[in-house]
């Protein structure tokens, strides 16, 4: 069993043509995990016992050419609730808790037939771009065990980048798919705002979390966004858009040619590492090569991203995470001599340090006398950067972009200093706070370290994403390496 | 010193929905604690809440029944403040864009009439319900999201008076358009009140207290009441008002302070991410606007020009939207308008009380009720044989075939009158000897012996003619 | 270092949040919360004037349930996931203000 040899298509040719069973292929998995994932601390919980049950019951029922993800396992971060069995969204105050609800992507890719094997760390509530933030553990980088995952869905994408699962969903709200994907040589999708139901998401900042997909391979991640998209009437804010099967529209003869490119010298600028800078003009004149044109454009507020972005998420933040309150579910502290302290105790002793923050910060933000030069000034600059994009939007076909500053940096070396961790977000976060869709994938090595490019489309036009990633990949060596520690390679 | 008073009334007002405002739970009551809940009313980690189409709907109705202007561009917003009943720490309102703003309702005390103004009317969730005993306290979310109406009155109400007829105009009105209950006794309306005095000719408002615990419209006049000589002692005193709540004692009448506020509470309102925009159409307007009942209002006016009752019988049956309709069938059945409301204010709001239900709760039917009438009107019964044909309606009965079967048909037939009072007469020499002596006595003896003998049945004014006309003869 | 929020605001703000930090820890957190209010202040340099605010990028409006009512049969299993419950109903210590209706 080798997944990184195997893609979704083979796997699920394999299983039709029987040459191997979904609970062989769940076992493995579990097989691999427990080899693996000692190295890594990929995964908070696994469900072995009903992931191998469920198996057996798709075997039994036997897999049909029209089910393409039947019987193959995956793994969803852990702050994607899932009946019965352990979420914690990375937190304390969730130690424990067992939904009694599954998230709609959830049930979705239960209805085809996929194994769930279990959940994937993250930074506690999604908060923080290295998944050091967990409450419960640091996940290692794929290819350098010293190295951070990225985050908040770092988990999932060290499992996938580590061959231990062929697919996994994470979330993003500020890049939190596609920077681990990038930091671990894999490929992660933020789709549209809208395009994936959030009910059942764990909410970090509502008006910008979305659920993603996270794959070693740009047909994989095509296959599964198929999978969760589409308008759900628990969310009202998902889209009525149709949802087209976007890996068909993969195929050799997929091309680039005439597509207009659009790349903007602040992605370029100072504090990008010059490795990750070589990497994305060399995307740059690939694309020229394959027939596109690659023009210069600017997006002059991007500088101001962050501080909107650290505005509104931790405001948004700050109200969503009200609920844990020690009263109907979750951690409740012991010693509580009155309702104050019940509130009080159980938060303060339940969340860390990075999410207090953050909470600080936005009900800061909101508060009194503060709301109109913060909250308020934060959504018009929001829109302010909204409009730039649409400007770029309208004549070129997609925006091209490095997804961080450098590659995937030491354990440690930056979880005591919110401001330089939070400037990291530079490049991913304007994209959620205009709601667009950015696909993260494989572009370069530095040190043996991957580097990941990022491609920006307009609304609901993953399509054009999706085809372009697939070109390059299929112009490119970069996603055929893997990393030494991982699987069975 | 001469002082005068403003105050402020935030009424909130329960819908009747099947389902909560952001969640399909049942708005239902009395049922197990925490029985019409799932993970939208607890809060659950990621869950989200959906719009309840039909409370829009109902939020459009009331604007439009208290002449506001509907906001067509709206939207929800949080209101974030932590409370066991309050499960996600944050209520879905309308803080920015309420559905409704800028209406107004006439009130009319001691025949003084007066516009009161309404300053907005948004839509948001009600909370659940927390009960203490000893050392702990104990949540029931049965009631967390149901829908409510806030309805807000502009600094317009001059006197507790004043207060207690916008209430009353307010829960009319309310209740005619269907959309709620309005009934204080059940919690599907309450009022907080504020109240705050000042010199005549101060610019400035005085400062103003909160009162709580006010769970009727008297309640609230007789704690306004208070709370005003209160506060006007106060100034005269040389003191000051504290901004406070103060909760109203039904035993004693008076107010008592609960607690003095410090500053004001930061709720942290911002636009709910969750639930997109509301855009309402004219359309969707013009439609609801279409279906909307006659206001009570309209009604009295009608009442009083078109079918001639007086000012104070058409108040009476207008408190209700069930008495009034029902009124309305009576008078379309041909029933004397006159006469129904009689009936309406008296045997039957007297039924109404002694068995403590509503109109709806009852046997009673406007046809049932209306045949009994023109059963009067046309003589086949007596006003006094209605006492037994009314009880009969009460149960469902149909009153033609109950008088029928029970032979309470009215002998009005002078033809078969003519020979009881001549054998009466012709038995009762004496009586005529003292009538033609002038003891006028004497007839209202003979009229008894009448009735007697025909059990009650013959019509009195018949018998009163015939009887004259022998007597005079 | 400009001082955009100090001490006795941040104690403020934890109370709207309900969390409390110890002596050394707001130590930590003040000048940590000023240095990104900073950031934030950097806002100011761009010009908002006649910009609506962006509260949401959803392509979507209007969009609203019918009024059906549905027993999601959830009340037994989530007073299960309570951290104290009696007789169907959340246990809290008790509630001291009485400004509740």
């Amino acid at each position: 069993m080798n997944y990184f040899k195997s893609d979704l298509a083979s796997l699920h040719a394999d299983l039709v043509a029987k040459k191997i069973s979904s609970k062989e292929l769940t076992q493995a998995t579990f097989d691999n995990i427990k080899a693996t994932d000692p190295k890594i601390s990929a995964f908070l919980h696994l469900n072995e016992d009903q992931a191998l049950a469920q198996a057996e019951k798709i075997d039994q029922a036997g897999i049909s050419d029209d089910q393409p993800l039947a019987g193959i396992p995956l793994a969803f971060k852990d702050n994607l609730v899932t009946k019965d069995e352990p979420t914690t969204a990375g937190s304390k105050i969730l130690e424990n808790f067992k939904p009694v609800y599954d998230a709609t992507v959830v049930q979705k890719l239960n209805a085809a037939k996929m194994v769930a094997v279990g959940k994937t760390n993250l930074d506690e509530f999604a908060m923080g771009g290295s998944t050091e933030n967990s409450a419960f553990k640091t996940t290692k980088n794929a290819w350098d065990q010293t190295k951070v995952p990225g985050g908040s869905s770092g988990g999932s994408a060290a499992a996938v980048a580590s061959g231990m699962v062929p697919a996994a969903l994470g979330s993003d709200t500020g890049g939190s798919i596609r920077q681990p994907a990038a930091f671990n040589g894999v490929v992660g999708m933020k789709p549209t705002y809208g395009r994936v139901s959030r009910w059942g998401l764990i909410a970090f900042g509502s008006s910008l979390d979305e659920i993603g997909t996270m794959t070693r391979g740009v047909k994989d991640n095509a296959t599964m966004l198929s999978a969760i998209a589409g308008h759900d009437a628990h969310d009202l804010t998902t889209s009525t858009q149709p949802v087209p099967n976007f890996a068909a529209d993969l195929t050799a003869a997929t091309n680039v040619k005439g597509l207009r490119i659009g790349l903007p010298k602040e992605f370029l600028a100072e504090g990008v590492n010059d490795d990750v800078k070589q990497a994305i003009l060399a995307a740059a004149d690939t694309y020229r090569k394959l027939g596109a044109t690659v023009d210069e454009v600017s997006l002059p507020h991007n500088k101001y991203g962050v501080a909107a972005y650290y505005i509104i998420s931790s405001s948004e933040a700050s109200s969503n995470l009200q609920r844990f309150d020690g009263i109907r579910y979750g951690y409740r502290a012991n010693d509580v001599k009155s309702l104050d302290d019940v509130y009080v105790k159980s938060r303060s002793e339940g969340f860390g340090p990075e999410v207090k923050r953050r909470i600080m910060l936005g009900t800061f933000s909101l508060s009194a006398g503060f709301y109109d030069a913060y909250f308020l000034k934060a959504a018009k600059v929001r829109t302010v950067i909204l409009n730039d994009f649409k400007a770029i939007l309208k004549d070129h076909d997609f925006i091209l972009g490095p997804v961080a500053p450098t590659t995937a940096y030491n354990i440690g070396s930056e979880v005591t200093d919110p401001m330089t961790m939070y400037m990291n977000d530079i490049l991913t976060i304007p994209v959620n706070l205009a709601g667009l869709p950015g696909l993260s994938l494989p572009a370069g090595f530095s040190q043996g370290l991957p580097i990941g490019m990022q491609l920006i489309g307009r609304p609901f036009d993953e399509s054009t994403l999706y085809k372009a990633g697939y070109v390059f990949e299929q112009n490119t060596e970069f996603h055929n390496q893997i990393p030494t520690l991982g699987g069975q390679n | 010193m001469n002082f005068e008073t403003t105050i402020g009334l935030e009424v909130h007002v329960e819908l009747k929905t099947n389902s909560k405002i952001f969640s399909p739970s049942p708005v239902e009551y009395g049922d197990e604690p925490n029985a019409n809940t799932n993970v939208i009313d607890w809060g659950y980690p990621g869950v989200l809440p959906s719009t309840n189409k039909g409370v829009v709907a109902d939020g459009i109705i009331a604007a439009l029944a208290l002449h506001a202007t509907v906001e067509q561009n709206t939207h929800f917003d949080r209101k974030n403040y932590f409370y066991p009943d309050n499960p996600k720490a944050y209520q879905i309102t309308q803080a920015d864009k309420p559905i409704g703003h800028d209406g107004w309702i006439e009130i009319d005390v001691d025949g003084k009439k007066k516009k009161v103004g309404i300053a907005e009317m948004h839509i948001e969730e009600d909370a659940g319900k927390n009960t203490h005993e000893r050392d702990h306290s104990y949540v029931d979310l049965n009631r967390q999201g149901t829908p409510l109406i806030e309805i807000v009155s502009k600094p317009d109400i001059a006197s507790p008076a004043e207060a207690y007829a916008y209430l009353e105009a307010l829960r009319q009105r309310i209740q005619f358009t269907g959309i709620s209950d309005v009934k204080m006794e059940e919690g599907s309306m309450r009022v907080d009140v504020n109240i705050s005095v000042r010199p005549v000719g101060q610019d400035k408002f005085g400062t103003k207290t909160e009162l709580k615990n006010l769970n009727s419209f008297t309640y609230v006049k007789r704690g306004l009441e208070y709370e005003e000589k209160r506060q006007q002692q106060v100034l005269m005193s040389g003191g000051s008002v504290r901004q406070e709540t103060r909760r109203f004692d039904e035993k004693t009448g008076e107010t008592i302070l609960m607690r003095v506020k410090e500053g004001s509470d930061d709720y942290r309102y911002f636009p709910e991410p969750d639930l997109p925009a509301l855009q309402i159409s004219d359309d969707w307007i013009k439609e609801l606007d279409a279906a909307m009942p006659e206001m009570p209002t309209d009604r009295r006016k009608r009442y009083v020009s078109d079918l001639g009752l007086t000012d104070y019988d058409a108040m009476v049956i207008t408190q209700t939207k069930e008495m009034s309709d029902f009124f309305n069938r009576m008078v379309d059945l041909k029933a004397d308008p006159k006469m129904a409301a009689n009936y309406l204010q008296g045997d039957v709001n007297a039924y109404l009380n002694d068995n403590q239900v509503d109109l709806s709760q009852t046997d009673l039917t406007p046809e049932n009720l209306a045949g009994m009438i023109n059963l009067i009107s046309d003589g086949t019964i007596s006003t006094k044989m209605a006492k037994k044909v009314f009880k009969a309606v009460t149960k469902g009965e149909e009153p033609k075939a109950y008088v029928e079967e029970h032979g309470l048909v009215q002998l009005s037939d002078p033809a078969k009158l003519q020979p009881i009072i001549d054998d009466v007469l012709d038995q009762n020499p004496q009586s005529i000897e003292d009538y033609n002596n002038g003891k006028k006595r004497a007839v209202g003896y003979l009229v008894g012996q009448i009735m007697k003998q025909t059990h009650g049945q013959a019509n009195p004014q018949v018998v009163n003619k015939l009887l004259m006309a022998a007597l005079t003869h | 270092m400009a001082n955009r929020i100090n001490r006795e605001q941040v104690k403020h703000v934890a109370e709207l949040a309900k969390l409390e930090f110890t002596d050394d820890q707001l130590d930590a957190l003040t000048p940590q919360l000023d240095d990104i209010i900073g950031l934030f202040e950097s806002l100011g340099e761009v010009d908002t004037t006649n910009v609506e605010p962006t509260s949401s990028v959803t392509d979507q409006l209007n969009v609203m349930r019918d009024d059906v009512a549905e027993d999601w049969g959830q009340s037994h299993a989530l007073l299960k996931n309570a951290p104290d419950a009696a007789r169907g109903y959340i246990k809290v210590p008790t509630i001291i203000d009485e400004s509740e209706d």
